[in-house]
């Protein structure tokens, strides 16, 4: 058995994937997105729940339907537990740190304070073809959040759907 | 193994990709053809020989380098009129690829022209079609207020022909068709479908990429009636290089097709107000063409034509069947197309309920597996399937029965990996 691929197939991840957290299209919500990995097709549609909190905005929902490998579901489902309930600047920064350990090629040491089973990720870095995968949801939840936090301040009005492409 | 290509340990050897071992001591399983092919030491010394040597711009350059360059280069163009069987060497147009060329013959539709396509024209294509083959038509439509229709696609993965004459109509202009599909590995009948556009007057394009690199070609051999108009290939897929493509086309077509790009080398003669142009093929070579890579394609087509098509033909069809035979017994494995070898190409794509093709992919990957995991640039296809995505598995003329156990081995240990046992 490779250790490479124990690495990148930590229990965790496996776990996640097979029983994936807060999984679904919830309301009510504020934005909507729909991200694609035009390499291999994987797609995600991701709603965020924003409201004024005592520390600014804070995620109250995240919730998405999925389509995807091991990895971009589990990652979906780990981004969930990790930003709902927090102020969006803590949860942007987190999003900064997981960002940060996926292009490190497998050379960033996790801080488990701060990703918790997001660290489970750490294998995937050493496989370029994946990285994406990992970074879809993620990706998804920051557009969606940029875009809930332009909309007006305490609206629920779901906004319309936006399209965004990644590059290749 | 009967039908395999005679010699095929020298055959390898030829190829020295194939002699790498990877991460873990593990050998090198390429069976991702169909996304690119391996290159035989021949081209690659082709290319290094001409850069080292006879290196300079063609056509222009007055010096013995220049000449030199010019010959190399026009040679690789009888190469490959050789290797399809072109009624005129001048038909074949160097391109930078199956797409630029597809996408020469969708643009120059678009401009005026005895062939100009216009509102309430119609432009037919197929389910089963790379992008590179859907994405030039939708743009020609939108462009020209055409309007685009399709051939379905069987349960089986063939072309849904029932409605033929329904389709193919007198407002047909273009046809354009996949000969072996990429995902499905379906070869298509492009003789009775030509056949039938001609009979209303429709412009016949075929898209060999996956034709060329497998059966053999002789398009001055074909019934006129059922010879395409133009047809389209890779260099990389035939074991060439990249950045070479072919556009062949009958040259009562090509003359009456606007230039594509405008520039150096396809003019006749240029004032400020207007240019006239040159004769084909240099009316659609703008620019310095990739002069290497296309004589590194005259050396692969020239290596295929030495092992001979039928050949290469008769061992990719071997291996097929032996392969479809190998993966059947995975199980809960679907083959994602025709079942019987002969119908079929050598990309195989498939799926395995409760693994994602991803994560198939990868976990061949550290076994030394190399396959292709996606949409394969077919997600019509796929949709018509009901998958996101699968894995495709696709051989060549250098692939052994050894390496398509060594896949089954890799897909039973995915499964139990995934824990589907």
């Amino acid at each position: 058995m490779s250790t490479d691929l124990d690495a990148l197939y930590q229990e965790i991840i496996l776990d996640h994937y097979k029983n994936p957290h807060h999984q679904g299209l919830r309301e009510p919500f504020e934005s909507e997105v729909h991200h694609v990995n035009p390499t291999c097709g994987d797609e995600v549609t991701l709603r965020v729940h924003l409201s004024d909190g005592p520390d600014g905005l804070r995620v109250d929902d995240v919730s998405y339907d999925a389509l995807g490998c091991s990895i971009s579901q589990a990652s979906a489902s780990v981004l969930t537990d990790l930003v709902i309930g927090r102020p969006v600047d803590d949860a942007m920064r987190i999003h900064d740190e997981f960002l940060t350990l996926m292009q490190g090629k497998g050379r960033v040491e996790p801080d488990e304070e701060v990703l918790e089973d997001g660290i489970a990720f750490a294998g995937v870095a050493k496989f370029p073809a994946r990285i994406k995968c990992a970074l879809l949801s993620w990706m998804a939840w920051k557009d969606a959040t940029t875009t809930a936090q332009a909309s007006p301040a305490g609206s629920t009005r779901p906004v319309e759907p936006v399209e965004t492409k990644e590059t290749r | 193994m009967e039908g395999l290509l005679p010699d095929l340990d020298v055959v390898r050897k030829d190829f020295p990709i194939l002699s790498r071992v990877l991460a873990d001591g593990r050998p090198l399983v390429y069976l991702d053809s169909a996304n690119t092919s391996q290159k035989p030491q021949v081209v690659i010394d082709t290319m290094v020989d001409h850069l080292e040597r006879h290196n300079a711009n063609i056509a222009r350059a007055m010096h013995q380098l220049g000449a030199e360059a010019t010959a190399a280069y026009e040679d690789a163009r009888d190469k490959v009129a050789a290797f399809l069987g072109a009624p005129d060497r001048d038909e074949v147009i160097f391109a930078k690829n199956a797409t630029e060329a597809l996408n020469l013959t969708a643009n120059t539709l678009v401009w005026p022209g005895e062939r100009q396509v216009g509102p309430g024209d119609e432009i037919v294509i197929t389910e089963m079609e790379h992008h590179s083959n859907i994405v030039p038509w939708q743009l020609l439509c939108e462009r020209t207020g055409a309007t685009l229709r399709w051939f379905g696609v069987t349960d089986d993965g063939h072309l849904d022909l029932a409605h033929i004459d329904d389709l193919i109509t007198e407002r047909t202009k273009v046809v354009s068709l996949v000969w072996v599909s990429n995902m499905l590995g379906t070869v298509n009948p492009v003789n009775e479908i030509a056949r039938r556009a001609h009979e209303v007057g429709a412009l016949v394009v075929v898209d060999a990429s996956q034709a060329a690199p497998q059966l053999p070609i002789d398009l001055a051999s074909m019934p006129d009636e059922e010879r395409p108009d133009l047809l389209a290939f890779t260099g990389h897929k035939v074991v060439g290089p990249t950045g070479v493509g072919v556009l062949w086309g009958r040259r009562s077509v090509l003359d009456q097709l606007p230039p594509f790009l405008g520039g150096g080398e396809m003019i006749e003669t240029v004032t400020m107000e207007r240019s006239t142009y040159a004769p084909v093929p240099h009316k659609f070579e703008a620019g310095t063409p990739p002069i290497v890579e296309a004589i590194g394609l005259g050396a692969a087509v020239d290596y295929l034509s030495v092992l001979g098509m039928e050949h290469v033909h008769r061992h990719e069809q071997t291996i097929t069947a032996y392969a479809l035979t190998g993966l059947q017994t995975v199980p809960g494995l679907r083959v994602l197309g025709p079942l019987d070898a002969a119908a079929r190409g050598g990309a195989i794509s498939f799926e395995i309920p409760g693994v994602h093709p991803h994560d198939v992919s990868t976990v061949l990957d550290t076994r030394g597996i190399a396959v292709r995991a996606g949409h394969h640039c077919a997600k019509p296809a796929h949709q018509r399937f009901g998958v996101q995505s699968s894995t495709r598995m696709s051989s060549y003329l250098y692939t052994t029965p050894a390496e398509i156990d060594a896949l089954v081995e890799g897909l039973e240990y995915t499964r139990s990996y995934f824990g589907l046992d």
